[in-house]
């Protein structure tokens, strides 16, 4: 009489769990909401990242020593490379971060799909390098005297999709270079390369714009060129990255 | 491929470029505007032919390889990255000996240039992620995303590095564009012996990861004992 109870109550409240996996948004949320929280109170690849950004900065105006001409030709440039330096170690971190005590074990155990973890990761990546930008973009007008508050809306819309595609690659080579040795030089060497038509067309449209001065004339073709990018990497990348993560 | 086809198969292409050979120095005429070096495209084209031929197979048997997990598809893939990377250093090479003679410098940021150049840096990463990992069932997986990332990045690098190049005027342009009869089917007769060529090295470095394999799996077994 009394030995069925014992399993039906276990089973009665182990399955509801296992029966209903979180959705892919939630998952993701969650897996974003934890890398924030966790990386806001390390602050390890934030502050690399920022004082990193101030460092390439700083050197820039020694190593050239620019007009304001110059400044005005190689702004586009400058930026995208101090934003693409800053970002490789916020993606080296993101799943460098799960290696001690077997993290990553427990993610990937986890009832959630691979693709919803490496969204999640995406996102906290991106909302990390985009808080780096808008930081490198202030110390870039207080040093190179430029007045790229007054178009501020596109050019956030400009650094939003940029960002996004550089972090799309990122993250996934992260992913793909987290058990490596030699993990910190592998992921530009293979991500810098890559990301050659986005990086492209983000300097086209930073350049006028990060100076208050209006989008370049064929504004349109560097926007479809970036969208197509994020769109293509994204899909790419959601498809691949399970056998990235589990083989 | 057993040995013997593999010898054929070379032999074919060394009488098929000997016979090429030939004709292009001595039948074929001297271009008009460039006089003799012009016969380096008969080179420089197919070998680019062939190259982007490899890095498309090295994509294809990538993907094999992530649906079917034979690591067969893997040293496939290999194959033809390291044979598609030789040929692409061909073109390079030959196009910037072409350049140094016509247009009077090595190298010039043209769209053609710069985008063959990402490939051969993108393809060369590929080969440098294979070096790092020690598992192969983890190095072919990590290597066929790689692969087949940058062999959609390609043509995406390709097309953006022509518009970004045709905002600023062309240091050098491509004379009239068109070629006489004569020219084209050279081009397309030394495209055979430069195939041949890269069929039987990328059958030998298979052949290659395969006795690779033997003998880490040998090697696995002696330290078992």
């Amino acid at each position: 009489m009394t030995a069925p109870a014992g399993p039906s109550a276990l089973e009665s409240a182990v399955e509801p769990a296992v029966r209903r996996p979180a959705g892919f948004l939630r998952s993701a949320l969650t897996v974003a909401l934890k890398d924030l929280r966790a990386e806001l109170r390390t602050k390890d690849a934030l502050n690399a990242s920022l004082a990193f950004s101030v460092v390439i900065l700083l050197l820039f105006s020694f190593a050239f020593d620019p007009s304001v001409e110059e400044t005005r030709a190689l702004a586009g440039g400058l930026l995208w490379l101090v934003f693409a330096f800053a970002g490789a170690l916020v993606w080296n971190r993101s799943f460098a971060r799960e290696l001690p005590n077997d993290c990553l074990e427990g993610l990937l155990a986890a009832p959630i799909s691979g693709a919803a973890l490496y969204a999640g990761k995406a996102a906290a990546n991106w909302l990390l390098l985009m808080a780096v930008e808008l930081a490198g973009l202030a110390v870039f007008g207080v040093f190179y005297n430029t007045a790229w508050t007054s178009r501020f809306w596109p050019l956030l819309g400009v650094l939003a999709l940029g960002t996004w595609a550089m972090t799309v690659v990122g993250t996934l080579f992260s992913a793909l270079t987290v058990n490596l040795r030699l993990r910190e030089l592998m992921l530009p060497l293979l991500v810098y390369p890559m990301l050659i038509p986005a990086l492209l067309a983000a300097i086209q449209l930073t350049g006028p714009l990060a100076l208050g001065q209006p989008a370049p004339a064929e504004v349109l073709v560097w926007l479809r060129l970036l969208g197509a990018f994020d769109i293509i990497f994204t899909a790419l990348s959601l498809a691949l990255v399970e056998a990235v993560l589990v083989g | 491929m057993r040995g013997k086809t593999l010898i054929v198969l070379c032999g074919l292409a060394a009488a098929l470029l000997a016979r090429n050979l030939y004709v292009m120095l001595l039948e074929l005429p001297d271009e008009a505007a460039q006089g003799p070096i012009f016969r380096i495209i008969f080179f420089h084209v197919p070998a680019a032919w062939t190259a982007f031929l490899a890095f498309l197979g090295a994509a294809g048997a990538s993907l094999l390889y992530l649906l079917r997990k034979d690591l067969r598809y893997d040293a496939f893939a290999v194959a033809l990255t390291e044979v598609g990377l030789a040929f692409a250093a061909a073109n390079l090479a030959t196009g910037m000996i072409w350049g140094r003679i016509i247009w009077g410098i090595w190298w010039t940021w043209d769209p053609r240039l710069t985008s063959m150049l990402v490939c051969w840096v993108l393809y060369a990463g590929y080969l440098t992620l294979r070096h790092a990992v020690e598992e192969p069932g983890q190095r072919a997986r990590v290597a066929a995303v790689v692969s087949i990332l940058a062999c959609v990045d390609v043509p995406i690098v390709f097309f953006s590095i022509r518009w970004w190049r045709t905002q600023h005027p062309q240091p050098v342009v491509w004379g009239g564009g068109s070629m006489d009869p004569a020219y084209w089917n050279m081009l397309f007769l030394n495209w055979i012996p430069l195939l041949l060529l890269g069929a039987v090295l990328t059958a030998l470095r298979m052949r290659q990861e395969s006795w690779q394999r033997e003998i880490e799996g040998l090697r696995r077994r002696a330290h078992a004992l």
